[in-house]
């Protein structure tokens, strides 16, 4: 398909990995924002083609894998209730929390379903309108339109049995938060192209100044993943921080200012937990005030929740960016798509997911090793 | 609303969010809203920079498998 197959040339892919061979003099570690841009990377072995110097970690933008363990046992001890019908993304479903995951809790007769849009909710919350309609709104800035949009036209149209369980998260201060770890090893960023579709990259500016760090909005193609790095390495060899579009067909520097309006009449900034991370300051969306009639969190008593996460997972040093899922024991043995332990390994855009995807399980991986 | 086909499949998309969309442009569609045209100008402008880059070098050549694809066009 038109802007599809062209961006996955193997000889235009050949020649900018030609280049970067070219500009390439030392070692560099570069992270992708985005769980998509991780998918396509072990997909493509796009990591592998790449010269050795070139070190690609993968970041926390995988919203299903950063929805924090409090959050996901609420959405279980909300769908458990035998008045409500629990709406989510599909992916989502599969997600360990403390005791369950959502797929359990339908095979023990609670009402989950799983939705294509937030907007499907409306449908179902007017065709039962004895259930309380419950969606478990997470994600990244990308999401953000759908759910606000969800929101207003339940509130436009009156539909009062409709909720949504917030769990929004913003792409700018987890960067910020990794750049400021002391295990931080990011020299330069592919930034989140999707997120930036709708946000704009004005305001990755000023982190790329702060920290002096290449920003280099990235698209989801393997030629897109390709021309991101080069660009990022050539600023990096260049000694230069600037925020660059690599994306330009689809990401415009303004983002779609209606779909932001949209977003802030629904939504407000707010502290957010991140599983893996811990508490990030101003990274999430919450409902406004005006909108508590829709807000699962006040509508349910499920504020005191008690958390058990697994000991053996180490999924938040990998959305860190600090490992890579075959670090980890569990990998691909005790931990697998069937019975994950941690989120990196159940949705489609985590990177353990993408490990074992594309077979990395099954393959010895190279380690750089001094000769004794 | 509107409709559009995605390699074959034609759903339902929300246009709110891009007012400017007519019948037969492309769009990126994120949770059944369409997020985004795709600027024509600049995926050529973009493509023929690419293109015109030097062939350096004899590489290894990658096996690119193809996938189902993303990219929606919208009928109205």
């Amino acid at each position: 398909m038109k802007f599809l197959d062209e961006y996955r040339s193997e000889e235009l892919a050949n020649k900018i990995v030609a280049e970067i061979r070219r500009i390439v003099t030392r070692p560099w570690v570069l992270m992708e924002v985005c769980g998509g841009q991780t998918h396509t990377i072990v997909k493509y072995g796009i990591d592998r083609l790449l010269p050795q110097e070139v070190e690609l970690v993968h970041g926390p933008g995988c919203p299903v894998c950063v929805t924090s363990l409090e959050m996901i046992d609420k959405a279980h001890a909300i769908a458990r209730r035998p008045d409500v019908i629990f709406c989510s993304f599909g992916d989502m479903l599969r997600v360990p929390g403390s005791e369950s995951d959502l797929l359990v809790l339908k095979s023990r007769g609670a009402d989950v379903r799983v939705v294509y849009s937030p907007i499907d909710c409306l449908k179902i919350a007017r065709a039962n309108p004895t259930k309380k309609v419950v969606f478990f709104a997470i994600g990244f800035e990308t999401t953000a339109p759908a759910n606000a949009m969800a929101v207003w036209q339940a509130a436009r149209q009156g539909v009062r049995n409709f909720s949504v369980l917030v769990s929004h998260v913003l792409v700018p201060p987890a960067m910020a938060a990794i750049l400021q770890s002391p295990l931080n090893r990011v020299q330069g960023f592919l930034g989140p192209g999707h997120v930036c579709t709708v946000m704009g990259y004005h305001e990755y500016e000023p982190l790329a100044e702060r920290f002096r760090v290449p920003i280099v909005i990235t698209g989801f193609e393997p030629v897109d993943i390709l021309q991101g790095t080069l660009m990022t390495l050539l600023q990096l060899e260049n000694g230069t921080h600037e925020v660059e579009n690599q994306y330009p067909r689809v990401v415009a520097r303004e983002g779609n200012v209606v779909a932001q309006d949209f977003v802030q009449k629904v939504f407000e900034v707010c502290d957010r937990k991140w599983r893996g991370v811990g508490s990030i300051p101003a990274s999430g969306y919450r409902l406004r005030e005006e909108f508590a009639e829709h807000d699962a969190e006040r509508l349910f008593d499920v504020r005191e929740i008690n958390t058990e996460e697994s000991n053996i997972c180490i999924s938040g040093l990998v959305l860190r960016g600090v490992k890579k899922p075959h670090n980890c024991p569990a990998f691909g043995t005790l931990c697998t798509p069937e019975h994950p332990l941690g989120a990196t390994m159940v949705s489609a855009e985590g990177a353990c997911a993408a490990y074992y995807a594309y077979g990395r399980h099954l393959q010895p991986h190279p380690e750089v090793a001094a000769v004794a | 609303m509107g409709r559009a086909n995605f390699g074959g499949i034609v759903k339902q998309v929300c246009l709110e969010y891009t007012p400017e969309v007519v019948k037969g442009d492309y769009v990126l569609v994120h949770v059944g809203f369409a997020l985004s045209k795709v600027d024509e100008e600049e995926a050529a402008r973009t493509y023929k920079l690419l293109e015109e880059m030097e062939q350096l070098g004899e590489l290894d050549t990658p096996e690119m498998e193809t996938d189902p694809p993303e990219w929606k066009k919208p009928f109205l």
